[in-house]
């Protein structure tokens, strides 16, 4: 049961592998992947916009306000439905994983509604709900509850029947059993849940934009289209990356904190 | 005078549709008086585990009864210290808060949780590691935090579980002694469940060996060997006698009986 870890040096690559190392190379492949842009475009040969048009694009709508509004826009409504999805998976996915009954009823509705894309659910959305900000939201907002309320759930059935053992022959009831060995021990597969669930509103927002809004990196992209705008569709695309990678660090950071207590491979 | 705990006909079986699918334990009799140190050996499937669970209240039995102080087992309770082969420490909390955990749910004020705590982290010799993650300690020390945090909440009973099954025979062997001189300073009712049979010999003043299918007590062999157990012990031929008289008894049940 009990491994010695097994040591990288074993291995005996003499590779650099220190963290400083890491983003160095981190940086080289960024900056030859841009190269590799700059490279096929300045000869024409698939018809993109050059990396340099793509950054005075991007400077054109950071100095007009525009791709702030846009970012601000889109952000907005991520964490709105986000925010929405975590605070409604957690108490529903503990709820499940810890009586079996509300289990058995809620159950089939999450593995159903899982399985359709949430994508699948905006036209249903606009019908119902109008083309103000509600559909989006909404739809952002199953999105991400049905990844948390899955991770929420599997976290709570996979806490270590002897740890619950242990507090309940030091006298802990369910209630404390509960609150101060379930909550903690389940916090790790959460966090994975946060994520995901993050990653999904992000992509699903985007999709949500592209069919039916007024503002936001989606909307920009599906009016340059319309223009041929190539420059404009890639500034969206960069910043949409970047803003996902950005939250997914935060994400990340956040459970660092939270989860130091693992023991980690 | 009553014993301290006494199996009465405990009996446990897995049924499946009805039908009884497993034996783990045929009717066990078996009186342990209080203070006293029981090893408990045998075989993988002879229901040590299964009659150590039933004692602790975590599995109830599918007829018989435990009775500690004359009173049936109904449910675990702090009066019955249970410790983990797999430690079980909660490793969100350090060595510390792990061992003031029960108590804390006991209702012990802070000072005195504190205190508490101190003492049987001291005696288990991880003062330096009190404020330390349980990932950052080896298996033994972990195991000696679990053994803390079981006597802080002051139980007449500790019930163990093949507690150092996953050690190495290094640490192993200095846990027994540590684990004999914490017994001889803070009496407690001790059944120790162990496939060791050296380590059954060498802790216990009785040991109960048990057989498989069905799980059933078998022999007890008294330790006539007294306290405290020292190295020589360990090594004399009264030892050996004994450890080989418990050997054929665990591994040859049918030709010892």
């Amino acid at each position: 049961m009990e491994s010695e870890n097994t040591s990288d040096k074993a291995r005996g690559i003499p590779l650099p592998t220190g963290p400083l190392a890491m983003l160095g190379i981190n940086i080289v492949a960024v900056v030859f992947g841009i190269s590799m842009w700059a490279l096929v475009t300045s000869y024409g040969v698939v018809g993109l916009p050059t990396p340099l048009a793509v950054a005075r694009q991007a400077v054109i709508q950071a100095q007009s306000g525009l791709l702030w509004s846009d970012a601000i826009a889109s952000l907005g409504r991520v964490f709105t439905g986000f925010a929405l999805g975590i605070l409604v998976a957690i108490p529903v996915g503990f709820l499940m994983g810890w009586y079996k009954v509300a289990r058995a009823i809620i159950e089939p509705y999450v593995q159903f509604f899982r399985t359709i894309p949430p994508l699948a659910i905006i036209p249903l959305a606009i019908v119902t709900m109008g083309i103000d900000e509600t559909p989006k939201i909404f739809v952002i907002f199953l999105a991400s509850f049905l990844s948390s309320v899955v991770a929420t759930y599997q976290g709570v059935i996979s806490v270590d029947r002897t740890m619950i053992n242990a507090a309940r022959v030091l006298g802990a009831n369910d209630f404390t059993i509960f609150r101060r060995v379930i909550v903690p021990a389940s916090l790790p597969y959460i966090m994975v849940g946060v994520r995901i669930g993050l990653g999904s509103s992000w992509s699903t927002v985007v999709a949500a934009e592209l069919i039916a809004a007024q503002s936001g990196l989606g909307f920009r992209m599906q009016q340059a289209q319309l223009y041929y705008d190539l420059a404009t569709i890639f500034v969206s695309l960069i910043s949409i990356g970047i803003l996902g990678l950005i939250m997914d660090r935060i994400v990340m950071a956040i459970d660092s904190v939270l989860t130091a207590w693992q023991e980690k491979l | 005078m009553t014993p301290k705990i006494s199996f009465r006909d405990v009996r446990k079986t897995f049924d499946i549709a009805g039908r009884t699918a497993f034996t783990a334990l045929e009717g066990l009799n078996l009186d342990i008086e209080d203070g006293e140190f029981i090893t408990v050996v045998g075989p993988s499937g002879c229901g040590k585990s299964t009659a150590m669970n039933i004692a602790a209240g975590l599995t109830a039995p599918s007829s018989g009864q435990v009775l500690i102080d004359d009173t049936p087992v109904s449910g675990p309770g702090p009066e019955r210290g249970v410790i983990f082969q797999q430690y079980a420490l909660f490793p969100w909390l350090t060595v510390r808060q792990n061992v003031e955990f029960g108590l804390k749910i006991a209702g012990h004020k802070r000072d005195e949780r504190r205190r508490i705590a101190d003492h049987f982290i001291a005696l288990v010799g991880l003062t330096d590691f009190a404020n330390s993650l349980p990932k950052t300690l080896s298996g033994g020390m972990k195991q000696r935090c679990a053994i803390a945090r079981a006597y802080a909440v002051n139980p007449k009973i500790l019930l163990m579980d093949e507690p150092f099954g996953a050690l190495d025979a290094l640490t192993r062997v200095q846990l027994q002694d540590q684990l004999l001189t914490m017994w001889s300073k803070e009496r407690r009712t001790v059944v120790f469940i162990t496939h060791d049979v050296d380590e059954a010999v060498y802790l216990a003043s009785r040991v109960v060996v048990m057989a498989a299918r069905p799980g059933r007590l078998h022999k007890i062999v008294n330790v006539d060997l007294p306290y405290p157990r020292t190295e020589d012990m360990r090594l004399s031929s009264e030892f050996s006698e004994l450890r080989n008289e418990v050997w054929r008894a665990v591994y040859h049940p049918a030709a010892a009986a």
